[in-house]
């Protein structure tokens, strides 16, 4: 049957390309994390890690176990670089759950065809923002006091939880409009 | 047996992130009781060799600094050469010298990688156990103590500075030589330490220096900072002080790995009296 033949090599096409664009993603993620943001700090407060951008953006038919696998790995990706075995990697499956309970709680499963991606132009403005922030934080709580690991700072840990929150979803953003594609109506 | 499958299957996000989720924190809490070479850290091949490639780049931004730094240690080391001394006896005869022996041998290593700005900080230089680098022994730089060795590979090491919650090094005042322990603050400042358990009998200064006590890795007198400000304990029993560093952790560049000689023979002994007891 032609149709579904063309159907199917056309979504198998789409598949390849979205392969090809997330693993560019990313190595230029954990390049710009690990040699740019790393030495990047005001205050010793306010630290971005932008490298959760690769989980948040990963299309929405991912399945689970694959996206799990991707943010163990990026993270333990990070985590050689940081010198800091399973931190990062922590911080980051908690993020790909969070990340599985936002979506589920908040897109319907039958608009899956139109919007492949969860990023700011297809998305729109409002959605994305509450999606970054959410996982950011969340994110950024657990991989801090995994690290700090003690009460004993508290005030110091919230205030660079939320600055660095804030450090991360502004630079989110920023890529974001760097990469803004005007929607296209099918 | 089928309904347990279903219900597996229908939360099957739950339950994929426990697995992940555990794995995860069993690495981070294994490496951090033990310390034990993993690896997962830069001084594998491919992360170390990443890092000296950026730093080459970077070396040149601060090549103005480094040449200041090497002239000043190179004035000071031309001071002490026997040709800029005076000799004030005529007689010279060389006697061959077997008082001393080197105890203490320096290897130069780049830094190639750096941190500062977390709660336990790591530093990857340029050489590893092919150059004699061993686990465990003392790093230092130009102006003071650095922190020790943690992971070895053949061509890099990793060194867990002083600015990490585990680092704790024996150091004592310079002036009265009471002995104490030099940790990182609790404040995560890159340029502030804290000397704790100082024995009640000190009369500590502000201003006062602060070195290290030639009991742990180092050999005595090297620099670690100068007292900032006096804090009390709780219990009143000893002194807890606060230390400006002598080392701006932020620019270092060059380190001297200090391989002492006679570690595995004063280990040895320790290890041999405590069996006896």
């Amino acid at each position: 049957m032609p149709p579904s033949k063309r159907d199917w090599r056309l979504s198998k096409k789409r598949m390849s390309k979205s392969i090809i664009v997330n693993f560019l993603r990313f190595i230029v993620l954990v390049f710009i994390q690990v040699f740019l943001l790393k030495n990047i700090t005001s205050y010793n407060l306010s630290t971005p890690y932008l490298y959760i951008l690769f989980i948040l953006l990963l299309p929405f038919e991912v399945p689970n176990v694959l996206l799990f696998a991707l943010a163990f790995i990026l993270g333990i990706t990070i985590d050689a670089f940081y010198d800091t075995p399973g931190l990062h990697t922590a911080a980051c499956v908690v993020l790909a759950f969070v990340r599985i309970l936002f979506i589920s709680i908040t897109v319907q499963k039958d608009g899956f065809d139109n919007e492949p991606e969860p990023t700011l132009s297809i998305m729109g403005f409002r959605w994305f923002i509450t999606y970054a922030a959410v996982l950011t934080f969340v994110h950024h709580f657990f991989l801090i006091n995994l690290e700090a690991f003690s009460l004993s700072q508290i005030e110091f840990t919230i205030s660079r939880i939320l600055l660095s929150s804030l450090f991360t979803v502004f630079l989110m953003l920023i890529s974001g409009l760097i990469f803004y594609k005007r929607k296209e109506r099918k | 047996m089928r309904n347990l499958l279903i219900f597996i299957t229908k939360y099957n996000a739950f339950f994929l992130f426990i697995i992940f989720e555990v794995s995860a924190l069993l690495i981070y809490i294994k490496y951090n009781s033990f310390q034990n070479a993993s690896f997962v850290n830069s001084s594998n091949q491919v992360t170390g060799g990443l890092y000296a490639r950026i730093s080459e780049f970077k070396s040149y931004l601060s090549l103005k600094d480094n040449n200041d730094s090497l002239a000043r240690e190179n004035a000071r080391l031309r001071n002490q050469l026997k040709s800029s001394l005076y000799a004030d006896t005529l007689n010279k005869h060389k006697v061959s010298d077997t008082v001393y022996k080197q105890q203490y041998e320096y290897i130069v290593a780049r830094v190639i990688n750096n941190s500062t700005n977390r709660a336990n900080n790591y530093l990857t230089i340029n050489k590893g156990s092919k150059q004699g680098i061993t686990k465990g022994i003392g790093v230092i730089c130009n102006s003071g103590l650095v922190g020790k060795v943690v992971f070895v590979s053949d061509h890099f090491s990793v060194i867990q500075s002083l600015l990490h919650k585990d680092s704790q090094f024996s150091a004592m005042l310079a002036t009265n030589k009471e002995i104490g322990y030099i940790q990182w603050s609790d404040e995560f400042n890159p340029h502030k330490g804290l000397l704790r358990d100082v024995s009640n009998n000190a009369v500590p200064k502000i201003g006062e220096k602060v070195v290290t006590s030639g009991y742990s890795l180092f050999p005595v007198g090297i620099p670690i900072g100068t007292i900032s400000s006096l804090k009390t304990k709780g219990g009143g029993v000893s002194l807890n002080m606060d230390v400006a560093l002598a080392v701006d952790f932020t620019k270092l560049q060059y380190v001297y790995v200090i391989v002492n000689k006679f570690a595995a023979e004063q280990t040895g002994l320790e290890a041999q009296q405590k069996k006896d007891e």
